[in-house]
């Protein structure tokens, strides 16, 4: 293994993290707390509350698996299309690396960044809720393998768009509608029967429930299941990542 | 001496069905400095590309220091160090971090000293902390350069370095490339400029529609292009060549109103002046004079006659 490598990408992309910490921190938190003041201080104390916990705290988990997701697609994403786009592929093409090194170093990177915006958005989630942590290893746990394997499903992405159109075209299209659907803002129990069902399509359904279950101990579907799903998704994720090393696609032509 | 670099029946169509390279064969020498020289389009780029592992090759082998390029791939690059034909870095980088950042591509502990040494061997240490936006044209090329050496490589590929560069960044790149290979490192380089190949290069590799039409010593080649014709057209015609003008290259057309005489430009006396004098001397009026020198085309043609 050339750990040098992998440390040498991975510690190049977090350095752009914290070169704008405006954009790439500070910009996501707000957004989210944004959500927390309308929806959670202002219309939440109109709603009752979900399954015995305040809307305010409810939409928490929720909020912060939406932008682990979005977070960790755009940014895996834009790690590995960067370098397409300006043309320093090469570099990394000629470098003495196996493939798999070129994605721990891209997409650990983009992992820990949505981590880290999870766990801010969580201390300043604290500041305006109460906040229940049932289960914080496995919480954690959600938090870690849903943006490992999102940050896998952006570096794909990334390879496989071809200008900036294609790079916003699936996370625009496809993730942010499957997010909201994904019961961010309610318990899919609240749905009528019909659409209950229709969202147990929704594979965002079962990280927020996971998530959420960690925090108050109930879940929208079985944890069992929650945890099915991640391990699907990275499971997919890994699967593609080692297609395109058999393969070179889109990269070495 | 084993060949640094053994290519071999190597060929590449991309996707889209060009065929960009056809059954290459070529060894590369330890401490050389070879140029390889073709029109646009001739495969150059292609050639470098698969060598350097941006590009799979659909048939053929590649062995750099014994290596396979694809089943040994990580002995095989530790050992190169690629200058792209483009311009591509990133922006926002200082000097000094893009380097290390390459150096850290190829597994190399952190060595600033090393860095800094290929900076200043590039004139680019003033600069080690400028933004790579705030450099010319001519200093980003260095950069790529510094880039491509940061980690020691045995053998260096310059895909074009001197494409768009004036005429003392080209010497200034010329000396850079010359002391690298004092130091010991094999330098492949392509480029369209006959006077480069033949200023830098110990040997010469012609590649035209995807073929490597052949590799010479470049001082056997140079001979060829030396060549220079002298045509003279006479105001009256002639029936036989008088003594005093026979020599070596001097012929009498069929036509009896041209003499032609064919020279080398490096030998020490063209012979024209001592032609001319003949003319004169015979009391031979001339009416025109033309000289041509050989083409590439023309040299390449002499050059595959001769080796069928
Ligand atoms: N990625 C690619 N996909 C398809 N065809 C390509 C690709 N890259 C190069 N080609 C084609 O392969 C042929 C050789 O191109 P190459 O870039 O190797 O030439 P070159 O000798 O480097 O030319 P130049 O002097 O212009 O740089 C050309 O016909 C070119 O159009
Ligand atoms: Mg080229």
């Amino acid at each position: 293994m050339n750990w040098q490598a992998v440390r040498t990408i991975f510690s190049h992309e977090m350095a752009r993290f914290w070169r704008t910490p405006w954009e790439s921190l500070a910009s996501p938190v707000v957004s989210t707390v944004l959500y927390f003041v309308v929806f959670g201080a202002a219309i939440g104390t109109r709603i009752q509350s979900v399954e015995g916990v305040s809307y305010g705290a409810f939409i928490v988990p929720g909020l912060i698996m939406l932008t682990v997701l979005q977070q960790s697609i755009t940014n895996a994403s834009f790690g590995i299309f960067m370098p397409k786009f300006v043309g320093t592929m090469y570099e990394i093409l000629a470098a003495p690396m196996s493939f798999i090194e070129v994605v721990m170093g891209y997409v650990g990177a983009a992992a820990l960044k949505s981590v880290i915006i999870a766990l801010v958005i969580y201390l300043t989630a604290l500041f305006f809720v109460d906040l229940p942590m049932a289960h914080p290893v496995w919480a954690l746990a959600f938090l870690i393998l849903t943006a490992f394997s999102f940050s896998l499903f952006g570096f794909l992405m990334g390879i496989w768009a071809k200008d900036w159109q294609q790079l916003q075209f699936i996370p625009l299209m496809v993730i942010t509608p499957l997010v909201f659907l994904g019961g961010a803002f309610y318990s899919a129990s609240m749905l009528p029967p019909f659409w209950e069902g229709v969202a147990k399509f929704n594979p965002v359904l079962y990280l927020v429930s996971g998530f959420r279950w960690s925090f108050f101990g109930q879940a929208d579907v079985p944890v069992a299941m929650s945890l099915v799903a991640v391990a699907i998704f990275l499971a997919l994720g890994i699967g593609a990542v080692w297609a395109i090393f058999r393969t070179g696609w889109r990269l070495r032509n | 001496m084993r060949p640094i670099i053994e290519v071999s029946d190597l060929s590449k169509t991309y996707a889209s069905g060009t065929a960009a390279l056809s059954g290459v064969t070529l060894d590369i020498r330890e401490g050389e400095i070879l140029a390889l020289l073709g029109p646009n389009g001739a495969g150059k780029t292609t050639f470098i590309s698969i060598l350097c592992g941006l590009v799979t090759p659909t048939g053929g082998t590649v062995r750099v220091g014994g290596n396979d390029i694809i089943r040994d791939y990580r002995a095989a690059r530790s050992l190169i160090g690629l200058v792209p034909q483009e311009i591509s870095i990133e922006m926002f980088e200082t000097v000094i971090g893009t380097v290390r950042f390459s150096r850290g591509l190829y597994g190399k502990a952190p060595d600033d000293a090393h860095l800094e040494g290929v900076l200043k061997a590039l004139s680019l240490h003033d600069k080690r902390d400028a933004k790579l936006m705030e450099l010319s044209g001519g200093m980003k090329r260095r950069v790529l350069i510094a880039k491509a050496l940061s980690h020691g490589p045995k053998v260096l590929f310059l895909d074009e370095p001197t494409a768009g560069v004036d005429v003392n960044l080209r010497r200034e790149m010329w000396a850079v490339v010359r002391r690298l290979r004092e130091e010991g490192v094999t330098i492949i380089l392509t480029t369209h400029y006959l006077e480069e190949a033949e200023e830098m290069a110990d040997r010469i590799g012609i590649i035209d529609k995807g073929r490597l039409m052949l590799v010479e010593e470049t001082a056997k080649l140079m001979h060829e292009f030396g060549r220079k014709r002298l045509t003279v057209e006479l105001a009256e015609p002639l029936t036989v060549l008088p003594a005093t003008l026979a020599g070596e290259g001097v012929a009498l057309l069929g036509d009896g109103r041209h003499v032609r005489y064919d020279y080398d430009t490096r030998a020490d006396r063209s012979g024209i002046a001592r032609l001319l004098a003949g003319f004169a001397g015979e009391g031979i009026a001339v009416r025109d004079i033309v000289t041509e020198q050989s083409s590439l085309e023309e040299v390449f043609l002499r050059l595959l006659e001769e080796k069928v």
